[in-house]
C-alpha cells in the first residue's frame, strides 16, 4: 500500500511517499501502526482533528476500511482557491 | 466542462474568450479569478502544493455537481501549483448559463467547494520565514450554505 503525505505532514514525517505492507483494517489502525514506528510519526499524528485522510484519492474519515485499498494520503485541511 | 491543473501561468483574456465562444444560447458568463495577495508587503513567494490525480478528480466532482444543480452550459476551472509571486493569478473559474443567477450561484458554489475540498495547500515564504496557510473555519462553514 502506498502512503502519501502532503504539506506540513510531509515535512514532519520527512518524506512524500512510502510503500508499506500492513494488515491494518482501518485508517485509524494504520495510524496507530505508524505512530508506534517512530517519533516523527507520533508528532505528525498527535492531533488527528488537524488532519484529513483520503483513501484511493477520495476524502474519507479515520474509520474507513482499508481492504483492497492501494493508496492512503494524510494531509492538513485543504486551502485551495 | 474543462478542468486544468498546471504550473504555468494562464491567459485570463484568452481563456475567457475561448470559454464563451460560439455559445449563443448562453446569456451569462461569470468569471472569478484568484490572485496571490500580499497585504503588508511581507510575502515573497506563495508555494502551492497539490495531490496529482486526486486534484483533478476532486475538481471534476465539484464541477459535475455544479452542472447538476444549476442550469449551466459549461464550467471551466484552472488552478495553478508551484511557486507564485504576489499579484500572480492562482486560479480561475468560469460558468456559462442561459441566465445570470445560475452562472453567479454556480461560480460561488465552485469557489466554496474548491477552497476546502480540492487538495491544495499553500505555504507562504515571507520576510519572517515560512508558514503553511491554515484553513479557516469560515471556509468550512461556507459549505453549509449549499
Amino acid at each position: 500500500m502506498d502512503i502519501l503525505y502532503f504539506a506540513w505532514v510531509r515535512e514532519r514525517i520527512g518524506l512524500p511517499k512510502e510503500r508499506i505492507t500492513t494488515d491494518a483494517a482501518t485508517v485509524a489502525d494504520l495510524v496507530a501502526e505508524l505512530i508506534a514506528r517512530e517519533d516523527r510519526y507520533a508528532v505528525a499524528f498527535s492531533d488527528l482533528s488537524a488532519l484529513r485522510v483520503a483513501v484511493d484519492q477520495e476524502l474519507t474519515d479515520f474509520d474507513a476500511p482499508l481492504s483492497g485499498v492501494r493508496e492512503v494520503a494524510f494531509f492538513p485541511p485543504m486551502t485551495g482557491g | 466542462m474543462r478542468i486544468v491543473v498546471q504550473e504555468a501561468p494562464f491567459d485570463l483574456g484568452a481563456e475567457s474568450d475561448a470559454f464563451a465562444a460560439g455559445r449563443h444560447d448562453m446569456g451569462a458568463v461569470v468569471t472569478f479569478t484568484g490572485v496571490v495577495r500580499d497585504v503588508n508587503d511581507q510575502l515573497d513567494v506563495m508555494e502551492i502544493e497539490h495531490y496529482p490525480g486526486m486534484t483533478e478528480k476532486a475538481l471534476t466532482k465539484i464541477a459535475t455537481e455544479a452542472m447538476q444543480r444549476w442550469s449551466l452550459g459549461d464550467v471551466l476551472v484552472i488552478h495553478r501549483f508551484g511557486r507564485l509571486a504576489p499579484g500572480d493569478r492562482i486560479m480561475m473559474v468560469a460558468t456559462a448559463a442561459p441566465h445570470r443567477r445560475d452562472a453567479f450561484e454556480a461560480a460561488d458554489f465552485l469557489m466554496d467547494y474548491l477552497k476546502s475540498r480540492a487538495p491544495f495547500w499553500k505555504k507562504e515564504h515571507g520576510k519572517d520565514g515560512t508558514s503553511w496557510v491554515a484553513a479557516k473555519d469560515e471556509d468550512e462553514d461556507a459549505l453549509s450554505r449549499w
